[in-house]
């Protein structure tokens, strides 16, 4: 059953021509990763999911129903943590909770109960500024999750991390994503971190951004030879695009 | 060794204060230069402790109209802080308005409000907003202003509303700024009352001026400069701990190092 329905989104900003009638679909407990170089868009799909913009053309919908142009019903990290510095950890986790009209201890107690799975335990009367990058990140991870634990969307999350945690994170992340199944829509120009997390990967085009190859990836999993060439098609793609 | 260097460090521009004094002080006994032209420093303190009683009189009156005209000033400042942040066209309309407003010397006007307000409260405390306003709106705006896109977008991604998006993002990221604007309107507020005084009024350091000026008793005149310094500092200094009060966020990077 698809989960998140895109349907012909197309859309152009200042005048730009960034999104060329874009569908794709992502099913219950799917893992999908669109892949496009900088620049091709990919934010302004994320966007028009989330709600945040509407589209010119198109339309959205989660379990069958139409959110085209409407916040709330799902929450998007970014590369960038955005936790804000006047809050210690646990407010900041808390705070969608908070925005739900739940009681301020009890959206503690919730978020406190998944401070240990998110690596944040001990951490929660930290302000932001006191954390490492990596912990920033798995924070901002779980005030997404606590907004919505059954879609989550992410726009290159750990893109501004060094290579060490970054590696972590991905492997920590798809752990978490094991043990919870969400339905996951993950941006990133990183074609080693689609092939590591992705059931499904989306190419796009630059812009004006289109789905130019849909990757299944189970078979890819065992074989590495196969995973190569698929990682060099990726490439000449995107490189002669 | 570093900890003794860092103590001369902060003694430093005290040591130099009282060097000026003391040159201030020789120069006016070696060259007899009359009282009436320029007291040393010591007969200064002198008529400092000799008219005590009637300075605290004076500086109470003009502390209460800075303090009211600074408070008021703060309460406006929120007002069309607030109203420009939220409205996107009447910020189009008078941000830039406020700007220019600016290039008016606010003292040039001064004698006017004499005309429309009277001789009373009223003038002084008009003339301490309209100059403590602009530092703290504008600061107060441009903080608002400058928070990051992509955090209000988050928290509109997650169903946040405006009033919500003000409370929790905004209006404590603007804090900083706010407070740096507010300490230079503190710095004016005692020294915007005292010209308020200066045009016209019956009481207050400003009156004392004009009147001790007159009479050429120039120590007078100091005394009231120096109290009129002592208590923008001490205003600049209880501005300076609300703020440590109530962003506690903002100085711990420094405590954090230390602490590793």
């Amino acid at each position: 059953m698809p989960c998140v329905k895109i349907s012909d989104i197309s859309k152009s900003m200042d005048q730009l021509f960034t999104l060329d009638n874009i569908s794709l679909t992502v099913d219950n407990h799917e893992f999908a990763v669109i892949l496009g170089t900088s620049g091709c868009g990919k934010s302004t799909l994320l966007n028009i999911i989330a709600g945040l913009i509407s589209p010119d053309q198109g339309r959205i919908e989660i379990d069958g129903e139409d959110w085209t142009g409407r916040t709330g019903r799902i929450s998007y990290m970014q590369q960038k943590s955005l936790l804000l510095p006047h809050k210690d950890i646990l407010d900041n986790v808390a705070i969608p909770l908070l925005l739900k009209g739940m009681a301020r201890k009890k959206a503690h107690e919730i978020a406190c109960q998944h401070l240990k799975d998110f690596g944040l335990e001990g951490f929660e009367n930290y302000y932001p500024q006191q954390l490492s990058g990596g912990m920033r990140q798995r924070a901002a991870l779980l005030r997404t999750y606590l907004f919505t634990s059954d879609i989550m969307l992410f726009d290159e999350p750990f893109a501004g991390l060094d290579a060490i945690t970054r590696r972590k994170m991905q492997l920590w992340l798809k752990d978490l994503w094991q043990n919870n199944k969400p339905s996951v829509i993950f941006v990133t120009h990183d074609i080693d971190e689609a092939l590591l997390l992705a059931d499904t990967i989306y190419v796009l085009s630059p812009r004006p951004a289109k789905v130019q190859l849909k990757i299944e990836t189970t078979s890819l999993k065992e074989n590495r030879q196969e995973a190569e060439i698929i990682k060099q098609r990726i490439l000449s793609l995107l490189e002669n695009a | 060794m570093k900890r003794s260097a860092s103590i001369v460090n902060k003694l430093v521009p005290y040591i130099t204060v009282v060097l000026v004094l003391f040159l201030w002080e020789t120069l006016v006994r070696v060259e007899h230069i009359p009282q009436y032209i320029l007291p040393g420093p010591v007969q200064i303190l002198g008529t400092l402790a000799a008219s005590c009683e009637i300075l605290m009189m004076h500086t109470l009156i003009t502390l209460e109209e800075a303090l009211l005209g600074f408070v008021l000033a703060i309460v406006i400042a929120f007002i069309t802080a607030f109203m420009l942040n939220n409205i996107h066209w009447l910020n189009r309309a008078f941000y830039p308005v406020l700007i220019l407003s600016q290039t008016i010397p606010i003292i040039t006007l001064a004698p006017l409000f004499l005309i429309w307000f009277g001789w009373g409260l009223l003038p002084k405390i008009i003339v301490v907003i309209l100059v403590c306003f602009f530092p703290a709106a504008i600061s107060l705006i441009n903080g608002l202003n400058s928070i990051d896109p992509d955090l209000i977008n988050l928290f509109r991604s997650m169903g946040a509303n405006r009033i919500a998006i003000f409370n929790m993002v905004k209006l404590p990221a603007a804090m900083p700024a706010f407070f740096s604007g507010l300490k230079i309107s503190a710095s004016y507020s005692i020294m915007a009352a005292v010209i308020g005084e200066w045009l016209g009024a019956q009481h207050g350091l400003g009156y004392y001026m004009t009147l001790s000026q007159k009479s050429f008793r120039v120590d007078q005149v100091l005394a009231a400069v120096v109290i009129i310094s002592v208590l923008s500092l001490l205003i600049v200094k209880v501005i300076d701990f609300i703020e440590y009060l109530l962003t506690p966020w903002n100085h711990l990077k420094e405590e954090w190092i230390n602490n590793q």
